[in-house]
């Protein structure tokens, strides 16, 4: 992982290069826009309006950040750990189930705030079981985890559709959803919050998931930076070698990173189904685990850059969906198209424009770059 | 004679499925061998899917719909190319970005050029290649046992196929029997030896990604102009990464990417074939469990419970020249 470039500031690192990446996507996003034929301006003018222009916006851009915010920490987790986990769309998924089951048995005698803990559990625990099967499979078979996370995408899906159809859809119905869900298993809104402010909101689902996921952002970075197994991890993924040398043991490391990875992707299922559609429907995922990606890679695996990403995502979702009504040749696919850009500019080119920057900042100021402490290298 | 016919259509079948797996496979083999992993296959096919079926359906000529197949896929290997090879990004990174563009631009431009959902018109005869039909296979179709092996199996299928199959002799003598393909598999190994003998790690990388993008143009144009007749949204689902999975399956040998194609295409047809038929002994088994059962294999293959897949040594790790 070490990078054949010298140091940049901090905030040049972690502030303008980001930024700058960032553009990029959009511009070229913007470009597909004028090939489809509309204004890219007009286009991000009613985005943002959407997503920020009215309460109810705001508070949809809120909803779809919560579900964002897991997944990108789920995927930030393993990212440390040196791992990719690919894995979350599926591992979301399977915990929609956990849920579903938790739900269907204790929303008619328990309260919501009972049967939340109990949801927690459940989705965690499905989501880090089906992310623990890749990462047993990694450690002691050395089955490459990429691949097989993504197999366990499929077979998420094919056992879902399974689980929704044949099982759980109540007879005599043709959807394949369960039932409603009684107020024993709906969450509480968060709207009022918004409303505080001033603003009027007719019906959002933001719901007291958004407030759990900043929870876990917090457990993530105390996880990650402040205590012994974040170091490990980091360690690990930094460097494999030296881990083992430091008598870290790789088996252990790699199903934690991946435990908790799966886990918090699991998570992310309670924001749709307990807090907005209150039942377990075909595909309610919907591309979100893959979202967490772009997520991660933007906000640089810090839990700080990851609500920031989730947010800029969420406005994307909300604000792409209002696009599409006022310009129909833009879908919500384009937010796929943008999440490819983001991911491809902000990831696999994170170092194309680094060092334009690298000789303009040693252009200004020769040690702020560390070109004094390098001496002579003979280039 | 029943039961024989049926397997004849189920191999017939397999065939047909497996074709896009191989293409595919053997696509990400000439890419991994040079050291460069590509999880984009799925999107390449995709693009060459949607550009090979638009293109057929506006210039009304199939070989302009395959070269513009081949001419975007190309396009797309080669920013993978510019990620992973020029700029040293993370090579999955990179291809995971390549499928969600795929993904969603060929909705996005479908749905605007053509205002069907995401379609692409259908193909009208002119415009997909057709079956070729083998001197004398009317002829013989009556002959037991031979006769519809001929006629089913071996003529009547379209150009892509036999290109397809071909391609698996061709990659073998390529990568085995010339000097390109004895450098890109030292590239894939130790792209530093090759470095020292005065040869561009970086250039052929990229001339190995160019057969990538080539064939898994040729994969999707088979897709949306043979098997389908047009392009519908999504339509390689997964297929891209089957044939990942085929190619570790495979060891990386061309040879034994065909067989690894054809036996997921084999599973493929057999479910289609087995919906909702009950099974001696185990009873009607779920159609969702013969639609999981590639990946599951793959799972398991992978694990190394049935012989173990060591990947050219240098895979996905960017090239840095010495200084």
């Amino acid at each position: 992982m070490s990078t054949p470039y010298a140091k940049l500031p901090a905030w040049a690192d972690y502030g303008l290069i980001p930024l700058i990446n960032l553009s990029v996507a959009f511009i070229v996003a913007g470009f597909v826009v004028m090939l489809v034929g509309e204004n890219p301006f007009r286009a991000a003018v009613i985005l943002v309006q959407g997503a920020f222009g009215r309460g109810t916006g705001i508070a949809f851009t809120l909803y779809y950040a919560t579900t964002f915010i897991f997944s990108g920490l789920s995927v930030a987790v393993a990212v440390h750990c040196g791992l990719f986990n690919i894995g979350g769309e599926g591992q979301g998924y399977i915990a929609g189930l956990g849920i579903g089951v938790v739900c269907l048995a204790f929303d008619s005698i328990l309260p919501w705030w009972l049967t939340f803990p109990l949801a927690i559990i459940a989705a965690a625990g499905m989501g880090a079981l089906w992310a623990l099967i890749p990462a047993y499979l990694q450690a002691k078979r050395g089955s490459h985890i990429v691949i097989t996370t993504i197999m366990f995408n499929f077979i998420a899906a094919s056992v879902m559709v399974y689980a929704l159809v044949d099982i759980l859809k109540p007879a005599g119905s043709m959807a394949p959803q369960t039932r409603n869900f009684l107020p024993g298993a709906e969450l509480p809104k968060l709207n009022w919050i918004i409303e505080l402010f001033g603003a009027k909101i007719r019906s959002a689902p933001l719901n007291i998931c958004f407030l759990l996921a900043l929870i876990m952002a917090f457990l993530v970075w105390l996880l990650i930076w402040r205590t012994k197994l974040g170091y490990e991890m980091r360690t690990y993924g930094h460097s494999p070698k030296a881990a083992r040398y430091a008598g870290i043991s790789e088996t252990r490391i790699i199903l934690i990173a991946m435990v908790i990875s799966g886990a918090l992707a699991g998570m992310m299922a309670l924001n749709p189904v307990m807090g907005d559609q209150h039942n377990v429907a075909l595909d309610f995922v919907s591309g979100a685990g893959f979202v967490g990606i772009a997520v991660a890679l933007m906000g640089r695996s810090h839990p700080v850059g990851i609500v920031l990403a989730a947010m800029l995502f969420g406005m994307l979702y909300q604000g792409g969906a209002e696009l599409a009504f006022e310009m129909p040749a833009i879908s919500r696919d384009m937010i796929v198209i943008i999440q490819g850009l983001v991911i491809l500019f902000a990831g696999a080119l994170e170092h194309m424009f680094r060092p334009y920057i690298q000789a303009l900042f040693a252009s200004l100021s020769p040690t702020s770059v560390g070109i004094g402490a390098v001496k002579g290298k003979g280039a | 004679m029943d039961s024989f016919v049926a397997i004849v259509q189920v191999l017939d079948s397999t065939i047909r499925l497996s074709v896009p797996l191989l293409l595919a496979c053997l696509a990400g083999l000439y890419s991994e061998r040079a050291g460069i992993f590509d999880i984009g296959l799925e999107g390449k096919m995709l693009v060459g899917a949607f550009a090979g079926a638009a293109a057929a359906s506006v210039f009304h000529s199939a070989f302009i719909g395959l070269g513009m197949a081949i001419l975007i896929s190309v396009a797309f290997a080669m920013v993978h190319g510019f990620a992973s090879i020029t700029h040293r990004g993370n090579q999955i990174v990179s291809g995971v970005a390549i499928n969600f563009v795929a993904a969603g631009s060929t909705i996005i431009l479908g749905q605007a050029w053509f205002q069907q959902g995401g379609r692409t018109p259908a193909l009208q005869p002119g415009e997909r290649f057709e079956a070729i039909v083998w001197p004398g296979a009317d002829a013989v179709r009556g002959v037991p046992i031979l006769g519809p092996i001929y006629s089913e199996l071996i003529s009547g299928h379209s150009i892509l196929v036999y290109f397809a199959f071909a391609m698996v002799p061709f990659t073998w003598w390529v990568l085995f029997r010339t000097r390109f393909g004895l450098r890109m598999r030292a590239v894939g190994e130790n792209p530093a030896a090759v470095d020292t003998a005065g040869i561009s790690v970086a250039w052929l990388r990229y001339r190995a990604l160019i057969c990538t993008g080539v064939l898994t143009g040729v994969a999707g144009a088979y897709l949306s102009m043979v098997q389908n007749g047009g392009f519908v949204k999504d339509m390689t689902a997964g297929k891209g990464y089957i044939a990942l999975a085929a190619l570790i399956f495979a060891k990386w040998k061309p040879v034994n990417a065909m067989f690894a194609c054809l036996l997921f295409g084999f599973l493929d047809a057999l479910s289609i074939r087995l919906q909702g038929t009950p099974l001696p002994i185990v009873g009607k088994v779920p159609v969702q469990f013969m639609q999981a059962l590639p990946y599951v294999l793959t799972v398991i293959l992978l694990a190394g419970f049935i012989g173990k897949a060591i990947p050219p040594r240098a895979g996905g790790v960017p090239y840095v020249k010495e200084r």
